[in-house]
């Protein structure tokens, strides 16, 4: 269906975007990569009375990574984060690559993904676990958001309606840290039922010096489990041990059931990828000499 | 409410006052009257309407057309190197039966003539992955991938020759 009528804003830079949006109060909605916004208007699940175009803000162009963190500006598509992957970060890497279709991550932004909050996405589960935070900037200046406090409610942050997310980052893990990722969708591409992302480090005694363990599609929002963490911290991460930390996190999640899958079924797989992902992060740990 | 654009479609350039609620394919479709960009679902998950954006394949349905000022578009009917000759990926297509009632082809084939470029000799793995962009409820996809794996070894034969 044709979107309902708007006013169409072509803001020119971060500032004027941020203006855009505070002459409409919370009328208007940011439109960059489009990906998910365009469909809620075609479908008119959303009918803003402004759509605030941030293409041709050169500000926020752009991503680049410097002591051990990765900035992440508004505009850069999730293809470009997905290059940048490419030789650096295999975690990153296998993360987009479940991330919707090449036609959809040409277009779609990492940032816009990260603050649509749909609690079945990647990304947003991997800013958590990267101890991550999204800048927002609004009429009384420039704020930055933690990743652990940004995600209320499916589909719902706690960015202000005329705050524009200008950008994301991500710490990057510790050298040497083993990466986990695996998600249970109905086809490649599509949001996941459930997905699970682990990393690990290990000091030189083979305990664990560094746990995160992150859910995705098993609730309102996605979830860094402490009690899968809590499990590993400081002990040799053994099978029994990370069996018994993939059951505390499960445990603890609270999945609902729609008509893809049920939240028993959701809560099972959650168990089942956490055993997987901790394996598979323990995996690519260096091996203590 | 109007805006005028200014966008280079096969090479040719338009400058057309557009209604800012008219999608990218809306535009191709009843303005410049392309209408071998097919919209299916119009929002983003069939892939009917994947046009080229700056050589990228994307959404036509997904992107307003007054997002497209100042950029440069490929659609089907800019395939074809000339009206008597079919690019590779049509020919392919053609001869491995990849397709049936034709709907889903156009997007198919744009977002592969992308992604040849970047994997020319793909794995049938990677033409799968490709494909589950791309929704086709005819063929089974089987002889789809047939046809994009045929198209590489064409075009690998052409880049030899």
């Amino acid at each position: 269906m044709k979107p309902a009528p708007f006013e169409y804003v072509v803001a020119q830079d971060a500032a004027d975007a941020v203006a855009s949006l505070a002459r409409f109060g919370d009328e208007a909605k940011v439109l960059a990569g489009g990906q998910s916004l365009m469909p809620m208007l075609a479908l008119r699940l959303a009918r803003p009375a402004a759509l605030v175009d941030i293409n041709r803000c050169r500000d926020l162009e752009g991503l680049h990574d410097s002591n051990g963190a990765l900035t992440v500006g508004a505009l850069a598509r999730q293809r470009d984060l997905a290059q940048w992957a490419k030789p650096r970060s295999p975690l990153f890497q296998a993360v987009l690559a479940s991330v919707a279709h090449a036609p959809i991550r040409n277009r779609g932004t990492a940032v816009g993904n990260l603050v649509h909050a749909d609690p079945a996405s990647e990304l947003p589960a991997l800013l958590l676990c990267l101890d991550g935070s999204v800048t927002a900037q609004g009429a009384q200046g420039e704020r930055v958001v933690r990743a652990d406090q940004l995600y209320l409610a499916p589909l719902t942050t706690s960015l202000a309606p005329a705050e524009l997310a200008t950008r994301a980052r991500f710490i990057l893990p510790p050298e040497g840290a083993g990466w986990g990722f695996a998600e249970v969708a109905r086809r490649h591409g599509d949001f996941a039922l459930v997905g699970c992302i682990a990393v690990l480090a290990l000091d030189g005694a083979g305990s664990v010096s560094h746990a995160r363990l992150g859910f995705f599609g098993v609730g309102a929002t996605p979830v860094r489990s402490a009690e899968g963490e809590a499990a590993l911290m400081g002990r040799e991460p053994t099978e029994a041990r990370r069996t018994e930390a993939a059951k505390a996190a499960a445990a603890a999640l609270s999945p609902t059931g729609d008509l893809h899958a049920s939240a028993e079924y959701r809560r099972k797989v959650a168990a089942v990828l956490a055993e997987r992902v901790l394996a598979a992060a323990l995996d690519r740990c260096p091996r203590p000499r | 409410m109007k805006h005028a654009v200014t966008v280079t479609v096969n090479g040719a350039t338009h400058a057309l006052e557009v209604d800012v609620r008219s999608t990218l394919a809306e535009f191709l479709r009843e303005e410049l009257d392309l209408t071998g960009t097919h919209v299916g679902c119009e929002h983003g998950v069939c892939g009917a309407c994947t046009v080229l954006l700056d050589g990228a394949p994307v959404r036509a349905c997904l992107l307003l057309a007054v997002q497209a000022d100042g950029h440069e578009v490929r659609t089907i009917e800019g395939v074809a190197p000339s009206p008597d000759e079919l690019h590779p990926l049509q020919e392919a297509f053609r001869a491995k039966h990849g397709l049936q009632c034709g709907y889903c082809t156009p997007g198919i084939i744009m977002s592969a003539c992308a992604f040849l470029e970047e994997a020319p000799a793909p794995s049938e793995e990677a033409i799968r992955e490709m494909l589950s962009g791309h929704l086709c409820r005819c063929t089974g996809y089987h002889f789809i991938v047939e046809a994009i794996a045929e198209a590489a070894r064409m075009l690998a034969a052409r880049e030899k020759a």
